[in-house]
């Protein structure tokens, strides 16, 4: 696309960096009075209300198609591929479930895909602890209306995180670089927004 | 009080996943946008960013193909496509350290960890419109200035080098505001 030259950047040289300071495009978006009674996030938090009502069916897919990856896996293997789809099936779910109201899918998910992240050698990931990452994210779900699920819940992702974590510390004892990751705590607390 | 205007904004959301998408621009249509456009993985994405010349972009981290990580290195090539200044928001649900870490010097201008809200998405967007930080180009890294800040009580080397720049100084509010200094045609 051609620039004119009021789209020209601005840039300061100096001895090692520039500072760019580009066209400023987005000023076009920028009021200075907001309409009366508009109020932003609270119609966003309305749309989102609207859409709430299919979000127990997407939470059911999301559950379905990692199933499907699993059995997939189990099938064939651990490859690159199915590695790859396997861990954005789980990242999916990690992400989501909280929006989805099924809070609880989070954390065994976030478990799941540091397994299949942080495993070095994918051959050596083991089959029974993915089916137990995959069973527990979908009785989650399936009994979220149980009214002792949170304490299900927890036991269920606490021993799932610790086998994990004694695994990926032994899978990655000579690895002192990775063992710091593993060990950092998030910048996100697990379950709450940013 | 400054109020962001959504429909003078055209946005590029990229996600593999539907239903982020779905609820990405449900989020986007509430805050008053109209023009929001969407692309399923990281090739389509680049084609829809190079035609349609989105004023923010939305990208998601894991994807097929190649990532949002590559997607964004793709986009900050200065010379090298329409607007490699475009921002954009990272919306991931990777929340390690590293991870950060590494989209930001890969060149993002805002980092969202999911799960998403309203209120922390306006916060994303208001902040690039409101306040627009410059570009930084080195050897090794093309992207918007990582130092939001400027610290008094920093006392650790300054890794830029070059003339009056040298020294750190807190900037007042004022000075942020204007252009910088020696601007000389790209």
């Amino acid at each position: 696309m051609a620039q004119d030259k009021n789209d020209a950047p601005t840039v300061a040289a100096y001895a090692d960096h520039e500072v760019i300071t580009p066209p400023n495009r987005l000023k076009k978006a920028v009021a200075m009075t907001k309409p009366a009674g508009f109020d932003p996030v609270a119609r966003a938090e309305e749309a989102l209300d609207n859409l709430a009502s299919e979000f127990p069916a997407w939470m059911n897919q999301e559950c379905e198609q990692l199933d499907e990856v699993r059995q997939k896996v189990k099938a064939e293997g651990f490859a690159e591929e199915t590695r790859d789809t396997l861990f954005r099936s789980a990242h999916d779910i990690k992400g989501e479930a909280a929006t989805f109201g099924f809070p609880l899918a989070a954390p065994p998910a976030d478990s799941l895909c540091r397994l299949i992240e942080h495993t070095p050698d994918m051959a050596r990931i083991p089959m029974e602890l993915v089916d137990q990452h995959v069973d527990a994210i979908r009785a989650i779900v399936r009994e979220g209306a149980r009214p002792d699920i949170a304490d299900i819940a927890q036991t269920l992702t606490r021993r799932l995180r610790e086998v994990t974590d004694e695994f990926l510390r032994h899978e990655n004892r000579d690895r002192p670089d990775v063992l710091n990751i593993i060990a950092a705590p998030s910048l996100v607390p697990r379950g709450k927004a940013d | 009080m400054v109020h962001i205007d959504f429909n003078k904004l055209r946005f590029l959301v990229v996600d593999d996943n539907l239903h982020m998408r779905r609820i990405l621009r449900s989020l986007l249509h509430g805050f008053g946008a109209r023009d929001v456009t969407e692309a399923e993985d990281g090739a389509s994405a680049f084609e829809a960013f190079t035609e349609g010349n989105p004023d923010i972009m939305f990208i998601d981290w894991a994807m097929p193909i190649f990532d949002g990580l590559e997607l964004i290195q793709m986009i900050r090539q200065p010379g090298a496509n329409a607007n490699p200044f475009v921002p954009i928001i990272m919306l991931t649900g990777h929340t390690e350290r590293t991870r950060v870490t590494a989209a930001r010097d890969a060149g993002i201008t805002e980092f969202l960890a999911k799960p998403i809200s309203a209120q922390r998405l306006y916060q994303r967007v208001f902040s690039i419109v409101a306040q627009p930080r410059p570009f930084i180009k080195t050897a090794t890294y093309f992207g918007p200035d990582r130092r939001r800040n400027t610290s008094a009580s920093y006392s650790g080397p300054e890794r830029r080098k070059g003339g009056a720049s040298d020294t750190i100084a807190p900037l007042a509010l004022i000075e942020k505001a204007k252009p910088v200094a020696q601007h000389r045609s790209p």
